[in-house]
């Protein structure tokens, strides 16, 4: 920063000093305004920023302390030297107690005063420069809601941001937590569409009868209960985005379907034989391994090779472990927000601990685990033991004559799910159960809202 | 038309006239000034402060004000201790942008190599006279190394300096001179 955009405030009852002082720094290019007490200095530090304040201590009515602590209420990074003529030991150590950058004992040297004003400087320089490359970096390393340094990312997130441009089905593939649902997200975001809606349906969580009328409607007495017409998330999507979720696990007939509506761009609703036109850019994911099971003739290829237009791999957080330190601190800094606590950051060897861990549950877990060390941590860093990572933290497994089978189940399909981190998948094929099935026993013990609003993805 | 620039011994001893003419020609060499020698006997002796054992510059500056100098610029030039209230002691002050200035030899003798005054001696009178006298001209301190306008708070950073503008503070001066009316 150039010098006179160092902005000092000479506070000083004695106008002889206010002048010498404010006319030798001036010299310097500095910017300089002068106040001749503390509440006339106060309103200039309301009025403006300063880079520095250069504060007497002994002055009538409120003395330098006081100017002091005021102003560090209203601008905490500015530095404040105290200027006492009678230095002892008691007055530095309240004036650096209170917040004081420095103090002087008057008259100082010119050297002094000069290497002080130029430290300061200097280091309100850096901080400023320190605050601008953390933005820059954290822009380069963005796509959207996304933060990846890694080289695996930035390549998807190239991929991606011309996927946003085409109007081209996109098929996002990766591990449960790993963002998919926000990748989707990115991509509708950044492309042409962004003003129209954005439709997520999570094709597994539904049967096959529920989730065809989910995505086409349905017309007045198609079935039991359909008392009224009611459109599909296809045409709710119209002119936008629809993102199928899990679609590997779409039953021969929705496959067919979905085939026909991406071939035709058109489909009848549930019960009714009027076609119904949309334009609708389909973004779809899946954890599972499309192509095999194409090849076990569990999906078909036809419509695999229609989804698969722009394939995106979204890598597993353990092959990017160098975005750890980068999400933690992205993680942090939104739970601050979200939460009533107030983190400043996390141990070393907390961090260690999260680089060494495999992330099964993806950057979901991590940002659950985080969430977990931002509520259990005593101080102001989240240490090791914060994060229920540790081998000895792990309860074991209790047996208690007490329980109904109930209440074993609804324990044991909570306490998977917080192993598999919020990830239904995992946890499903953990509990050797499908994920319908799994989402019934959610919804049944009411556990699915307590992960959901954690996830990060689908 | 060239800017008039009167340099004045309002010092205790009796004034060096070496020094005195060869601040002078430098003067003229930099600022492309009409240098001359004031003599006058007029001493600020109200600018002694009994308490510092030291003379204030500022007094001094407001002195060669209030009193009416020959025109142009003045500089005063001194063998006594100068200092403004927050500080130990200045090697000068000026008027930024104004007429007046004042420089103290008193300092600059030391680690010369000699407890009487020398060629480097003499030199280190002649930058601060240039220094000072560029403030009267609007010049700030320089960050150039080698400029005559960089800051020294010792006579190692003194030492350390050019007797000469840099090309920046070169520019700034025609500009300054310009705005003012003078052409060289």
């Amino acid at each position: 920063m150039s010098k006179e955009r160092t902005r000092i405030l000479v506070v000083d009852d004695e106008e002889i000093v206010r002048e010498s002082l404010s006319g030798w720094l001036e010299k310097d290019g500095y910017t300089l305004a002068t106040a001749q007490d503390g509440p006339s200095a106060l309103e200039k530090v309301k009025r403006e920023r300063w880079s520095i304040l250069l504060v007497d201590l002994k002055m009538p009515g409120m003395d330098g302390l006081h100017v002091l602590e005021a102003t560090k209420q209203i601008q905490a990074d500015v530095a404040v030297v105290i200027m006492t003529a009678y230095a002892t030991v008691e007055t530095a150590v309240e004036a650096m107690k209170a917040g004081a950058y420095d103090y002087l004992v008057k008259p100082f040297d010119p050297e002094e005063l000069s290497l002080m004003m130029e430290k300061i400087v200097a280091q309100q320089q850096l901080v400023r420069e320190n605050v601008l490359l953390r933005k820059v970096l954290k822009r380069d390393y963005r796509f959207r809601d996304f933060i990846s340094k890694s080289s695996a990312m930035q390549k998807v997130f190239d991929v991606a941001r011309s996927a946003a441009r085409s109007q081209s089905t996109v098929l996002i593939l990766g591990e449960s937590g790993t963002g998919k649902e926000l990748a989707a997200r990115a991509i509708h975001a950044e492309s042409p569409r962004h003003g129209a809606p954005f439709v997520a349906v999570s094709c597994a969580a539904l049967t096959e009868t529920l989730l065809e009328s989910e995505l086409f409607g349905h017309e007045k007495g198609s079935f039991t209960g359909a008392f009224a017409r009611r459109k599909g998330k296809f045409e709710s999507a119209h002119g936008g985005t629809l993102f199928l979720d899990e679609i590997g696990d779409i039953s021969p007939k929705l496959q067919l379907d979905l085939l026909r509506v991406l071939e035709d761009r058109t489909f009848c609703r549930v019960g009714g034989s009027e076609p119904v036109e949309v334009d609708v850019r389909i973004v779809a994911a899946t954890n599972r391994d499309l192509r095999k099971a194409v090849d076990e003739g569990q999906f078909r290829d036809d419509l695999f090779y229609r989804l698969n237009v722009i394939p995106i791999l979204l890598p597993p957080l353990r092959d990017r472990r160098e975005d750890i330190p980068l999400l933690v601190e992205h993680f942090l800094e939104h739970l601050n927000v979200e939460t009533s606590r107030h983190i400043d950051g996390i141990s070393s060897e907390a961090l260690a601990l999260l680089m060494r861990h495999d992330w099964p549950g993806n950057v979901r877990e991590l940002r659950n685990v985080l969430e977990r060390g931002m509520v259990v941590a005593q101080g102001s860093l989240i240490m090791p033991e914060d994060l229920g990572l540790m081998p000895s933290q792990r309860q074991p497994n209790a047996f208690d004559m007490g329980l109904t089978l109930d209440e074993v189940e609804h324990r044991h399909v909570a306490a998977v799910l917080r192993h598999a981190g919020g990830n239904v998948t995992q946890a499903a094929r953990l509990l050797d159960i499908d994920r319908v099935t799994l989402y019934n026993k959610i919804k049944k013990y009411g556990l699915r809202r307590t992960e959901e609003h954690v996830g990060v993805d689908s | 038309m060239a800017i008039d620039v009167h340099l004045w011994w309002i010092g205790a001893d009796a004034a060096n006239d070496r020094l005195m003419e060869s601040s002078c020609a430098s003067v003229e060499h930099v600022f492309r000034a009409r240098t001359r020698v004031y003599h006058s006997t007029d001493r600020p002796l109200h600018a002694f402060d009994v308490r510092r054992q030291q003379h204030s510059s500022t007094t001094i500056l407001k002195w060669l004000v209030s009193r009416g100098h020959p025109g142009g610029r003045i500089v005063a030039m001194t063998d006594v201790d100068l200092f403004i209230p927050v500080l130990t002691f200045v090697y000068g002050e000026a008027q930024l942008g104004g007429t007046a200035a004042v420089v103290s030899t008193a300092r600059l003798l030391a680690d010369s190599g000699s407890p009487r005054p020398t060629s480097l001696f003499d030199e280190r009178v002649v930058k601060e006279c240039i220094h000072e006298l560029g403030h009267t001209f609007g010049l700030l301190h320089c960050d150039t190394p080698g400029c005559v306008m960089t800051r020294s708070v010792n006579v190692i950073e003194v030492d350390a300096k050019r007797t000469a503008l840099c090309e920046d503070c070169a520019i700034r001066y025609r500009e300054f001179r310009q705005k003012d009316g003078h052409h060289e």
